[in-house]
């Protein structure tokens, strides 16, 4: 008796049939499709290139990067150095291969502490409205109002200058768009049939939010994410042409511009360089979170 | 059934979308003739009934429509260019869809709606428009013409806006009108208004009526002639008042599954979806 | 006993002049293991009374029982495993993201239930599916199949009353067929009280015994479902309604 109603809707939808653990299908799926369009593909693969550069960094790098030589300063592109050196004879090569570690440091942390809090708040927003909604969001509008170099500026000037504090600043200045995001979908969803059934269900409102609401917020924040994550950098850059992000003599790319600003005019490769892999990775980035965009979003509506 | 030539001849129309390297066909090999009758074509969900009619009108941009035969008028739809499907929708061949607050736009006043419809396809001024659409209105029975012209979508009821739909599709004087669940999303007290109206232009003019519905109760009652459907394919073809003694098992089980007012209390009789199939496959061996 | 009693539930929002009557006085009762209709169009209040019943409407005046005790007051264990409801919507009624054992898990989770994994089978297997589908995700299912689901996460806590918001106006009519007979069935076997919502009065007809008809946010008639054939409705409006729902039917 157990009817097994070959409706077309049965053949027309995905006949596949998932896997308990599929999770992991999933995503290498995203990652195939990734890779199927150009733009998404050649993010996807600078950014691991940027992983394994960050993670073999001492062993790829051709020279250490803090080893000062002052006879071969300045010098421009050649085959020793296939980026020339700076203004104390460091090969500006190696200390690019060392500032993707710096790099990576930042957007990793930054992320892990934006991602939850932003989704924290704007679910629990969305979901509770009332005057606790009021009150987050106006705090959010607060902190967005505010342009985020001018924010981690005011930050790090009050916390002192240094790579954790210029961290902190950054991330303090990335939430409020996740936690805005979150909060509209949220509210997409709030009302939906299957919420309804979890809460006639004796669902608490925290096990809705958790198991319900943020499944289905985590594409777009993901999205989001990713591309927060090309301002992260050009901010942690900013932050460090001033002066105020990692200290000398850390390699993190925004301070190697900021110190070879002087000498720029006539050695071009000391911006050059940094200023490429900035461009690169915040562009790759941005890639990235576009083809996340169409990967993530049509299949799971 | 008017013996008239025949408006519309379809001769084994084959719709199919493309799926990654292979092709589904949503429609496989459907054929008939409208004249200036009511046709209603009967079908549950994936049956290709809504994808006839948006193939009919070449509506479905990726997928690949062929037929030996797609014969309007003396026109043939199949080779005719997007410049001449142009002329044909909305001129010659309507659409009538299901929900009107998803089919009329909800920036513009219904009125601009209707008369725009008519400019598209004749030469007029701004004024011979309005006016074409306050006749148009009243025609459907909507009692304050003037008013509603100036009303927009979200602003009138289900019934009403299906109703300043139907104005808007036969303004331009169509000679066939393809309805595609037109009324689906209505109350019951308001449907039978809105089919009757319909009924009354359809007749008047001497208008091909196409009915696609997942109701074949309604459509035995309001149609001359039924086509039922199901995968894509014709199972049964007889007219309207005859249904009762259908024949294919599937039109059979369809009847029989709709519960009625006074009816038994017994359990429905279900579709046997097995026999069902093996039939089709007899039928078409 | 009494399954539901409802008194004078009242909705009214706004305030003065843009004041608007959601739920007018509505009072009706359904005794133990009666199916009860309610029946109206799109905007007489009908589903809005059930989500009031279902206790995802607060803002309501008068009073609900269940089973002799006010919603108001019940706890939440005892509330879920007195009633449950089965929403309209095949496609929305279950978490897209959640597997079909994730979805019935839950509920035996929340209540601590014992044997979870025997009940999940017997839940899925009581409603005509394979356990088999416990693995599957809802969007491989078919309407048809979703609803099953929906309604074997409905009966899973085991609550005697079950409210039902036009649970087959989105399937096919062959598909309706097969989840009005289980409904039946299950109701024969269960002991179960409906409350049935539809615009359809062919559906109500088949699946109750007594109904109400609503207009406007008030209950305009309480009748059995003999006067639906008959026609004989006291109230202008409800007789309407028949005569429009007849003449729809055109019975062979």
């Amino acid at each position: 008796m157990a009817a097994q109603s070959l409706d077309m809707q049965d053949v027309a939808m995905n006949g596949t049939r998932s896997n308990p653990n599929s999770a992991f299908r999933r995503l290498l799926a995203v990652i195939r499709e990734l890779l199927g369009n150009p733009s998404s593909g050649f993010g996807l693969v600078v950014i691991t290139i940027l992983l394994l550069t960050a993670i073999v960094a001492p062993l790829i790098a051709p020279y250490d990067p803090n080893v000062i030589n002052l006879s071969n300063t300045l010098k421009p592109p050649s085959a020793e150095h296939w980026f020339g050196t700076d203004e104390l004879g460091r090969d500006i090569m190696s200390r690019i291969i060392h500032g993707t570690r710096i790099s990576l440091t930042i957007i990793t942390i930054v992320s892990v502490i934006v991602g939850p809090i932003g989704l924290l708040v704007g679910t629990t927003a969305g979901y509770f409205g009332g005057w606790y909604d009021t009150i987050m969001m106006r705090i959010t509008d607060i902190f967005l109002s505010f342009p985020s170099l001018i924010l981690s500026l005011a930050f790090v000037a009050a916390l002192g200058a240094g790579l954790e504090n210029a961290i902190i600043a950054i991330g303090l200045t990335a939430w409020p768009p996740i936690a805005r995001l979150a909060r509209a979908e949220t509210l997409t969803f709030r009302n939906a049939d299957y919420i309804s059934a979890s809460r006639m269900q004796g669902a608490s409102a925290l096990r809705i939010i958790v198991k319900s609401i943020m499944p289905m917020c985590l594409p777009s924040v993901l999205v989001r994410i990713t591309l927060s994550m090309a301002t992260v950098i050009l901010t942690a850059a900013g932050l460090g042409f001033l002066g105020l992000g990692a200290q000398p003599p850390l390699p993190e790319w925004g301070a190697m511009i900021a110190t070879g600003r002087r000498y720029m005019l006539d050695n071009w490769w000391l911006v050059a360089f940094p200023g490429g892999a900035i461009l690169l990775v915040s562009l790759a980035f941005n890639l990235l979170g576009d083809g996340l965009r169409d990967a993530l979003d049509p299949k799971q509506r | 059934m008017d013996n008239s030539q025949a408006l519309l001849k379809v001769e084994n129309l084959r719709v199919s979308y493309r799926a990654g390297k292979t092709y589904n066909t949503v429609v496989k090999g459907v054929s008939f003739d409208l004249g200036r009758e009511r046709l209603g074509i009967v079908g549950e969900s994936g049956s290709g009934k809504s994808t006839i009619g948006r193939a009919l009108l070449k509506l479905l941009p990726t997928a690949r429509i062929e037929a030996d035969r797609m014969d309007f008028g003396g026109t043939d739809l199949i080779s005719a260019s997007e410049k001449q499907m142009l002329t044909i929708r909305g001129r010659r061949i309507s659409m009538i869809l299901q929900d009107p607050k998803f089919s009329l736009n909800p920036v513009h006043r219904v009125g601009d709606q209707i008369a725009e419809a008519y400019r598209v396809h004749n030469r007029a001024s701004a004024q011979v428009a309005r006016q074409k659409t306050l006749e148009m209105l009243e025609a459907v029975k909507i009692r304050d013409p003037e008013r509603v012209y100036g009303l927009y979508p979200h602003e009138v009821s289900g019934g009403m806006g299906q109703r300043i739909m139907i104005a808007m599709m036969l303004i331009p004087e169509p000679q066939i009108i393809i309805a595609d669940e037109p009324t689906s999303a209505l109350d019951v007290t308001v449907r039978m208004q809105v089919l009757n109206i319909l009924n009354e232009l359809v007749t008047n003019k001497g208008i091909g009526l196409i009915m696609i519905s997942h109701d074949l109760n309604l459509v035995r009652n309001f149609c001359d002639r039924v086509m039922v459907m199901r995968h894509g394919e014709v199972v049964e073809e007889r007219a309207a008042r005859d249904m009762r003694n259908c024949t294919h098992p599937y039109t059979q089980g369809l009847l029989a599954a709709q519960p009625h007012i006074g009816g038994a209390r017994r359990p429905l009789p279900v579709l046997n979806r097995q026999v069902i199939s093996q039939e089709t496959k007899e039928v078409r061996a | 006993m009494t399954a539901i009693d409802v008194r004078n539930l009242s909705i009214d929002l706004g305030y003065g002049l843009a004041k608007k009557r959601i739920l007018g006085d509505v009072c009706f009762s359904v005794e133990a293991g009666e199916s009860f209709g309610l029946v109206g169009e799109s905007g007489s209040g009908k589903s809005t009374i059930l989500r009031c019943i279902a206790r995802l409407l607060n803002v309501w005046e008068g009073d609900i029982q269940l089973e002799g005790r006010s919603v108001n007051v019940m706890q939440f264990a005892e509330y879920c495993r007195t009633v449950q409801m089965v929403f309209q919507d095949p496609y929305g009624s279950l978490h897209p993201r959640q597997s079909i054992r994730t979805a019935l898990q839950e509920p035996l989770r929340i209540h601590r239930m014992d044997r979870q994994v025997e009940r999940m089978e017997r839940a899925l297997v009581d409603v005509g599916l394979d356990p088999a589908f416990l693995s599957r995700y809802p969007h491989e299912l078919s309407g048809g199949q979703r609803q099953r689901v929906a309604i074997a996460r409905a009966l899973i806590l085991e609550p005697r009353i079950l409210l039902l918001d036009e649970p087959t106006s989105a399937l096919d009519v062959s598909v309706q067929a097969e989840v009005l007979n289980l409904l039946a069935d299950l109701r024969a076997k269960r002991n179960l009280t409906y409350l049935f919502v539809s615009h359809d009065l062919a559906v109500i007809d088949h699946m109750c015994e007594r109904l109400a008809v609503m207009q406007h946010g008030r209950v305009v008639e309480v009748m059995s479902r003999d006067v639906l054939a008959t026609g004989d409705a006291k109230d202008p409006y409800a007789r309407e309604l028949i005569q429009a729902s007849l003449e729809y039917d055109h019975a062979v």
